[in-house]
């Protein structure tokens, strides 16, 4: 069937709401608006106010009634327009509903999903472009995941939300119009292991959501080249899969990593001292990362498009690590 | 007779127990930040009386009072200060942090403001299923302030939620006093601009805090949406036991004193209530805090190998 990420992530919201009766939908504008990415289209009018659930500007406010909802035996659905406007909800995620079970010492699961988009690429300027998801994989108590496939954005929602724990999921926003085929029967999928996406035996490139398709653009452009790159699709930021990755390297003995996050304390450092923690003897080249430049992402196309990670950037750091300079 | 007897060993007990707490700490035997509720036991014993087992509690880090008054077992809470594994955090939370799943008692949040959003969601999910249940929210004067006060005010209210919001104004926030805190100082009159009924009680009287509590709680299970209560009160001790209490006047607490909710209270149920009466209230208390210090040293502490249990749920996936 010929679909859409944004009507995969729509159909997986579907689907469960027909499962399970305590799920429910709330954010911005996810009801007569349909969502500010049009994810939850039609949802209002097949499921009603009561579980497409319009809220106002109140992100601590309503990501924290999502809390109270998972505490109270609801299976919420948050939605938070993007991952900028989440810090406005920082509190709630981070001392919430990250905290609440081990604080309680076991008695208090918060079984939430939240839902944002992430990333730049749209010309919107700062205020609507960063890509925090490495900020929240570093917080205990959250799974986050990064779709990046239409099986992915079709497959991940029923297993975050059957997790008795608190589920990020952010989509990349350059994500929602790309189209292809998915089986007719996709559906859940796993969420615990980060999947090969090309197979390789020069270079491992680790990426993972909006820079999985530029990463396998470079791959195409590094095997014109006589360059045989791995791409590996993390799937999952926390708890990151190292076992893949680090299996890959050790047959490849070269890694860069891709990220649209900044590169200062970032998840691409993270990985990186995991190889060099696990896999240093395995290694012929230091490891190479391509990161978004450290500015604050700009409005001018050309300036933006120089502040990401692009394919031209990610063969280049491919070509270092399998040539040498 | 009997219900007032009830009230006034609520207070007791918490009134007690806080005054034992107190000398642990300066025994270093509880540490960390240590808030006392003395002078404000009228509010969380008054409040939680007119409480149902189904019914759900959100507190702040000055919480003993409220879990006390809730039931959750004197033992597990001083565990809970002592650290230890039989604490009713298991040591992961002490005394900002004290939780009880069986008691429907949501957590002392450390995060002044942080309880609000919750408590607006764990009514979501009983106006979404139809049950006429309250949640109580405790929270500081001080809280009002913050941006998830009237984000949770707001959507409680546009939604109707069966919240009771519990602002206990005890005229400081740590050492920032009312008028430092608030251009517009009545509190009961900004909530009703949010659309839901607030009004203030004398937080000092239990009875009268009783009062309120049912009249709102009458109105919240009646489906007629949240309430605020602004209970006037008074903390008769420092913020925290690290708090010099550099900003106020000794007088202004003796002032307060002279108003204590507990002596009220047995005012009001003079001359049946006796001396002896009293005493031998006293004496029960006594046991009851001797029985759950003494059961807090003997408890074990928990295996530092399960120092990273919690985290994530412990099921198979
Ligand atoms: C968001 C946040 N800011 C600051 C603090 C530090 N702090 C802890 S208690 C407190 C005062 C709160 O006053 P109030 O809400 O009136 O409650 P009270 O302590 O009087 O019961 C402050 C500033 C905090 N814990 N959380
Ligand atoms: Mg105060």
């Amino acid at each position: 069937m010929k679909t859409t990420y944004r009507e995969a992530l729509r159909e997986a919201i579907r689907d469960a709401m027909r499962r399970d009766e305590r799920v429910f939908l709330m954010g911005e504008d996810v009801g007569s608006y349909g969502g500010c990415y049009a994810v939850s289209l039609g949802l209002l009018e097949e499921f009603g106010p009561e579980r497409i659930r319009d809220t106002p500007l109140s992100e601590s406010a309503f990501v924290g009634a999502g809390i109270g909802a998972a505490l109270n035996g609801m299976r919420p659905i948050v939605e938070i327009m993007t991952v900028n406007f989440s810090l406005l909800a920082l509190d709630q995620i981070l001392n919430n509903a990250a905290t609440l079970l081990h604080m309680s010492g076991g008695q208090f699961p918060v079984p939430l999903v939240i839902r944002m988009t992430t990333g730049a690429g749209r010309q919107l300027a700062a205020q609507h472009s960063h890509s925090l998801e490495g900020w929240y994989a570093h917080i205990p108590g959250l799974r986050v995941l990064a779709p990046a496939t239409l099986e992915d954005a079709r497959g991940m929602l029923w297993p975050a939300l059957c997790d008795p724990d608190p589920v990020l999921i952010f989509e990349h926003n350059g994500l929602y119009n790309l189209s292809g085929d998915l089986a007719d029967d996709a559906g859940p999928v796993d969420i615990t292991r980060a999947a090969i996406r090309r197979q390789g035996k020069d270079v491992t490139l680790i990426t993972y959501g909006g820079s999985l398709a530029k990463t396998l653009a470079a791959a195409d452009d590094l095997a014109a080249d006589g360059i045989d790159a791995e791409v590996i699709d993390l799937r999952t930021l926390r708890p990151l899969d190292s076992d893949t990755f680090l299996e890959s390297v050790r047959h490849t003995h070269r890694a860069v990593v891709v990220d649209e996050g900044w590169r200062t304390g970032s998840l691409s450092a993270e990985i990186a001292a995991r190889i060099a923690e696990e896999a240093f003897y395995e290694l012929d080249a230091p490891v190479r990362r391509v990161c978004t430049a450290e500015v604050p992402i700009p409005y001018a196309k050309h300036l933006e498009e120089a502040a990401l990670p692009q394919p031209a950037s990610i063969a280049a750091a491919a070509r270092e690590v399998v040539r040498g300079g | 007779m009997k219900e007032h007897l009830d009230l006034l060993r609520e207070m007791t007990r918490i009134r007690r127990f806080e005054d034992r707490c107190a000398e642990l700490y300066s025994a270093a035997q509880i540490r960390g930040f240590l808030h006392l509720y003395v002078g404000e036991e009228a509010v969380a014993v008054g409040v939680v009386s007119e409480l149902d087992p189904q019914d759900a509690v959100v507190s702040t880090y000055r919480d003993h009072g409220h879990a006390l008054a809730r039931g959750v077992p004197m033992d597990a809470v001083m565990a809970e200060m002592f650290g230890k594994v039989t604490g009713c955090s298991r040591g992961r939370g002490g005394s900002m942090h004290l939780f009880d799943s069986g008691h429907r008692f949501f957590g002392g949040n450390a995060i002044v403001g942080g309880g609000l959003p919750v408590a607006v969601g764990l009514a979501l999910a009983h106006a979404m299923r139809g049950e006429p249940r309250v949640v109580a929210c405790f929270f500081g004067e001080g809280a009002a302030a913050e941006g998830e006060f009237h984000e949770a005010l707001n959507l409680a209210a546009l939604w109707r939620l069966p919240v009771l919001f519990c602002c206990e104004n005890n005229l400081y926030a740590m050492g920032t006093s009312f008028a430092k805190e608030h251009a517009a100082p009545d509190l009961a009159l900004r909530a009703s601009s949010y659309g839901l009924a607030a009004w203030a009680v004398d937080g000092m009287d239990v009875l009268a805090v009783r009062e309120a509590a049912r009249r709102a709680t009458e109105s919240i299970r009646a489906g007629g949406g949240p309430c605020l209560l602004e209970l006037r009160t008074f903390r008769f001790r420092a913020h925290s036991m690290y708090d010099p209490e550099r900003y106020r006047d000794k007088s202004e607490v003796v002032q307060w004193r002279d108003r204590d909710p507990i002596d009220r209270l047995i005012a009001a149920m003079r001359p049946d209530f006796t001396d002896d009466d009293l005493t031998a209230l006293e004496t029960e208390v006594a046991a009851e805090i001797d029985h759950a210090v003494a059961a807090a040293e003997a408890a074990e502490i928990e295996p530092v190998d399960g120092l990273t249990r919690f985290v994530t749920s412990e099921v198979t996936r």
